[in-house]
């Protein structure tokens, strides 16, 4: 497979690769505003976006380069258990639907910029909102490292950056190169950067999904014969145990549901979802996403198709990499020139998203650790000065873990995150509707749902792994496998409600709550000039007093 | 405080609310009922029916989304006295 360097498609990709970085340079001047030093500014674009820059942003920000590449190498790993993806991110939308818009008032109206700002601010516990700052950290950092596993996986299939007989700084320079690209122009533009590239990522990849979905069955002869070749691959067996199978058997169905329902919750309390949608300008700017939003579920859709592909068209043999099936297949099926465009397409792809993952991290180490523990009195020019430069370490910090660790390590870490972030679930959504959970009921059920989900994930075994080999297990009292996130979720919120009970029987403190029920449904006001600074006196518990 | 609420509460379920609540809500019954879905046939253009029917409900949970939002949004004017059209 690794015959040389595919010179035509290298070309292609190198050509969209400078086009990016010189838009991502350029981006600084997109949209400036009066106040360029506030981190509202640089941490999220001086939250102006509008409804077709944030439907941009958001799907080039959640169908991440790893994606692209995992959903239909899982599902030329094993068939249909695999595509729980696809109704995982129909189901996303309505839930968003219900409290995002929530969020954004409240978070307009007190200047938040995290989640954790919002925490704080409703429940008045420092140490609940460092616990969700912690968490979102912790779960987006591996997941930066596997838009680089994405990367790799490009060059990989290219030619240039793999063989193993290379030394280590040769494999790797292709993608410190790309990083140190990706770094620059975070660090300069902020979010305007992935932003305006989200434009060019998504073209590509509609036109790449296009053509693919129609030019492939072609060549393979249509549809029919590949899920036959496909139901065959499956059906073969290694030790008594078939591949996988083209449709979810009685009891992977739990797991099924359980993975799309989890998965669904968890997707928008992500730290990079939560800034894409702030930065957004209006209330009713979200709402309109979540209807449209879901074409990019439909692309997902086709793209797991691809897996089905991969396997009828004989790509890999013994001990293959699935996370290669896919580029491979583009390289296999495309004339050269093409294939490069659908390697620029994942590559960028992997750019978009890491730069938001890391303005996210930056954001919440910034609002929630550095000032909140650091330095109280911190002005918001130092703050967009300690985010710009923890989106360096953070992003570093992903490059270490990718070039020194296992591959598997990073997966497992991100299987983890997920499980970790469906955690802040019942502080985050339970606050954004009530006050009735109380602030240590909230910590412990966190604390509990951590211990327990890490646990389990830690516990699966299979022949190749024996820790993290999985993310579905035994629900307690049901008896089924299912998802180890959405049990521990459970366990969670069954935690704090009763604690809550306790707690107020003892009538336990409460802390001091800084919204009203008003701020909730508050829209933008209707004057769009200048920073969205509400006037002073209006909100008594603002963070810090308005403007530089 | 600044803009107090208005004095008499509109109540928080009405009829527009159920409704877009049953539009939100549909979605999960059908796509985390696996067992309805979970098989071959029928086939359309040799795509298994598992396939293509959960992706036959990303347009049809739009619109649903959609006709929820539209609900809400109309409820919301009128409750401002009609003063944005």
């Amino acid at each position: 497979m690794k015959d040389g360097v595919n010179g035509v498609a290298l070309g292609v990709f190198i050509f969209f690769f400078l086009a990016v970085t010189v838009l991502g340079f350029l981006a600084a001047r997109w949209r400036r505003a009066a106040d360029p030093l506030h981190l509202d500014e640089w941490g999220l674009g001086g939250r102006s976006f509008g409804t077709w820059v944030t439907w941009f942003l958001l799907g080039g920000d959640l169908y991440t380069a790893y994606t692209f590449v995992a959903v239909p190498a899982a599902i030329y790993s094993a068939g249909a258990g695999g595509f729980f993806a696809v109704p995982y991110t129909i189901i996303t939308y309505p839930l968003v639907f219900l409290f995002l818009p929530r969020l954004w008032s409240v978070s307009h109206k007190h200047g938040y910029v995290t989640s954790s700002d919002f925490i704080r601010g409703r429940f008045g516990s420092k140490s609940l909102s460092v616990a969700v700052a912690i968490t979102g950290i912790i779960a987006t950092m591996p997941y930066i490292a596997l838009q680089l596993v994405g990367i790799q996986a490009v060059l990989d299939v290219m030619g240039v950056g793999g063989g193993d007989s290379t030394n280590w700084f040769l494999k790797d320079l292709p993608l410190l190169i790309a990083f140190g690209v990706l770094a620059a122009y975070t660090y300069s533009s902020g979010l305007r950067a992935p932003a305006l590239i989200a434009f060019v990522k998504d073209a590509l990849i509609y036109i790449v999904i296009a053509v693919a979905i129609i030019y492939i069955p072609y060549k393979l002869g249509g549809f029919d014969d590949i899920f036959n070749k496909a139901g065959a691959e499956y059906a073969k067996k290694t030790n008594g145990v078939p591949r996988g199978s083209l449709v979810t058997g009685p009891k992977a169905q739990w797991a099924y549901a359980t993975l799309a329902m989890g998965s669904a919750m968890a997707l928008f309390l992500y730290p990079h979802s939560v800034t894409a949608v702030l930065s957004s300008k209006s209330r009713d700017t979200i709402r309109r996403n979540t209807t449209i939003l879901p074409l990019y579920s439909l692309m997902l859709g086709l793209l797991a198709m691809l897996g089905f592909m991969a396997l009828a068209a004989g790509v890999g043999g013994k001990g293959y990499n699935a996370q290669l099936a896919i580029p491979q297949l583009f390289e296999n099926m495309f004339p050269s020139w093409f294939a490069g465009v659908a390697f620029a397409a994942i590559g960028i792809g992997a750019l978009v998203p890491a730069a938001i993952m890391s303005i996210a991290a930056a954001n919440l180490f910034t609002r929630n650790i550095y000032k909140d523990l650091i330095k109280p009195d911190a002005t918001p020019a130092q703050q967009t000065a300690v985010s710009k430069i923890v989106s360096l370490v953070v992003k570093v910090g992903a490059l270490v873990f990718v070039l020194t660790m296992d591959k598997t390590v990073a997966i497992n870490f991100q299987l983890l995150g997920g499980i970790w972030i469906l955690q802040t679930v019942p502080a985050i959504v339970g606050g954004l509707f009530t006050r009735w959970f109380h602030r240590w009921a909230l910590l412990a059920g966190w604390a509990v749902g951590m211990g327990y989900g890490t646990w389990k994930a830690y516990e699966q075994s299979s022949p190749k792994q024996s820790h993290f080999a999985g993310n579905s297990d035994m629900i307690p009292w049901i008896g089924e496998k299912g998802y180890i996130g959405l049990t521990a979720f459970v366990l969670n919120i069954g935690i704090a409600f009763v604690l809550t009970l306790v707690l107020n029987a003892l009538k336990a403190p409460a802390g001091e709550d800084e919204t009203v029920l008003s701020d909730y449904t508050t829209e933008a006001e209707p004057t769009p000039a200048g920073p969205a600074d509400p006037a002073p006196g209006t909100a008594p518990g603002l963070p810090e007093p308005a403007g530089a | 405080m600044p803009e107090a609420p208005p004095d008499p509460r509109p109540p928080v379920i009405t009829p527009t609310r159920v409704l877009a609540g049953l539009c939100l809500l549909a979605p999960f019954v059908a796509l985390l009922w696996v067992n309805s879905y979970s098989r071959l046939t029928p086939a359309f253009i040799g795509i298994p029916f598992f396939y293509w029917y959960q992706m036959a409900w990303v347009p049809v949970a739009a619109t649903l989304t959609y006709t929820a939002y539209a609900l809400v949004r109309r409820e919301e004017r009128a409750r401002k006295g009609g003063g944005v059209k």
